[in-house]
């Protein structure tokens, strides 16, 4: 399946957007995802299916004014 | 002790990360301006990246509460949904809301702004709004559900300091019992005293000390700055004459011709 990952595309296996981040080797508990421009939880990511052309936004803290 | 939507913070100044030579130098300015607030952003992360987690982490040993920003949002879409992912992040519901109408001026688009700041107030944020000095704009705000306003005095990064004084004194005429907090344009102490000496309740600035070429001595200026002018504020100040007072008493002055 085709993805937009934070603006690159990705050609990738996974279903479900945990296993998007895995694949991708994001981890921890300090990034916030989102899937089509809503947020999608943490204790979501799991069950969360992913289709075709989907846009991820994977964020995390950073410096700001 | 300033309360701040029920919570007392120890300082006036809310202080920006961004742009600090060094993590090293942003932690000594934090510590040096005697800040109880730091605002934070959210970025994109690199796959297998940790620059997130050891920003966060350094954050985490500062002490300070956080507020989250939505810069770079330019639609109400964009603010909403960084928002909800800042809330997420770093476990607070306080967000300072930008909508970005102008990329050249970074004007906030006020219209935009109301929107948002409805929406995420019903979703239960603490919305700070980056907003102008128009007061109507500032009307809408708290009806949409603000309990604080942020105005610019100058746009952001310009160092201008308060380019229109009179809208910044009628902004605080107009809402005494709100709490207004100064965000962007604030170059120098000087700039900061005279916004808390008009009587806000104070500060947010970033640039002015992290590009300054000592940021943790600049850090401290401020918080001294900020400090003073809520001083000046709080026990009345003079207000200018245009002609002398002799300040020595005239009364039982001697006479030598």
């Amino acid at each position: 399946m085709k993805l937009m990952v934070n603006g690159e595309a990705h050609e990738v296996a996974a279903t479900t957007l945990a296993e998007l981040l895995a694949a991708l080797d994001y981890e921890g508990d300090w990034l916030a995802t989102a899937v089509n421009s809503d947020l999608v939880h943490k204790a979501n990511r799991a069950e969360f299916q992913l289709s075709d052309g989907d846009r991820i936004e994977i964020l995390s803290p950073m410096q700001g004014g | 002790m300033f309360d701040l939507l029920g919570t007392a913070l120890s300082s006036r100044l809310l202080l920006g990360t961004a742009q600090y030579p060094s993590p090293a130098i942003l932690a000594d300015a934090v510590s040096a301006s005697g800040t109880s607030v730091v605002t934070v952003s959210l970025r994109r992360e690199m796959a297998g990246g940790r620059a997130g987690e050891e920003f966060w982490s350094l954050i985490r040993s500062l002490g300070t509460r956080v507020l989250p920003n939505t810069a770079g949002c330019h639609s109400v879409k964009e603010a909403v949904t960084t928002a909800k992912m800042a809330r997420e992040v770093f476990g607070t519901s306080w967000i300072k809301l930008e909508v970005i109408g102008n990329h050249d001026t970074l004007q906030p688009d006020v219209f935009g702004l109301v929107e948002a700041a409805r929406i995420l107030s019903e979703d239960g944020f603490s919305v700070f709004p980056y907003t102008t000095d128009d007061l109507v704009v500032a009307e809408r705000l708290l009806e949409a559900g603000c309990k604080v306003l942020m105005p610019w005095c100058a746009p952001i990064g310009s160092a201008l300091g308060p380019v229109n004084i009179p809208a910044l004194r009628s902004m605080r005429a107009q809402f005494p019992g709100v709490p207004l907090i100064v965000d962007a344009g604030l170059g120098r102490p000087s700039h900061a005293a005279t916004v808390m000496e008009l009587g806000f309740d104070a500060v947010l600035l970033n640039t002015a000390v992290a590009k300054a070429a000592d940021p943790v001595g600049m850090a401290r200026a401020f918080g001294k700055a900020v400090e003073a002018g809520r001083e000046a504020f709080c026990s009345g100040m003079l207000e200018p004459r245009e002609v002398a007072m002799p300040s020595t008493p005239t009364i039982g002055r001697a006479v030598f011709s």
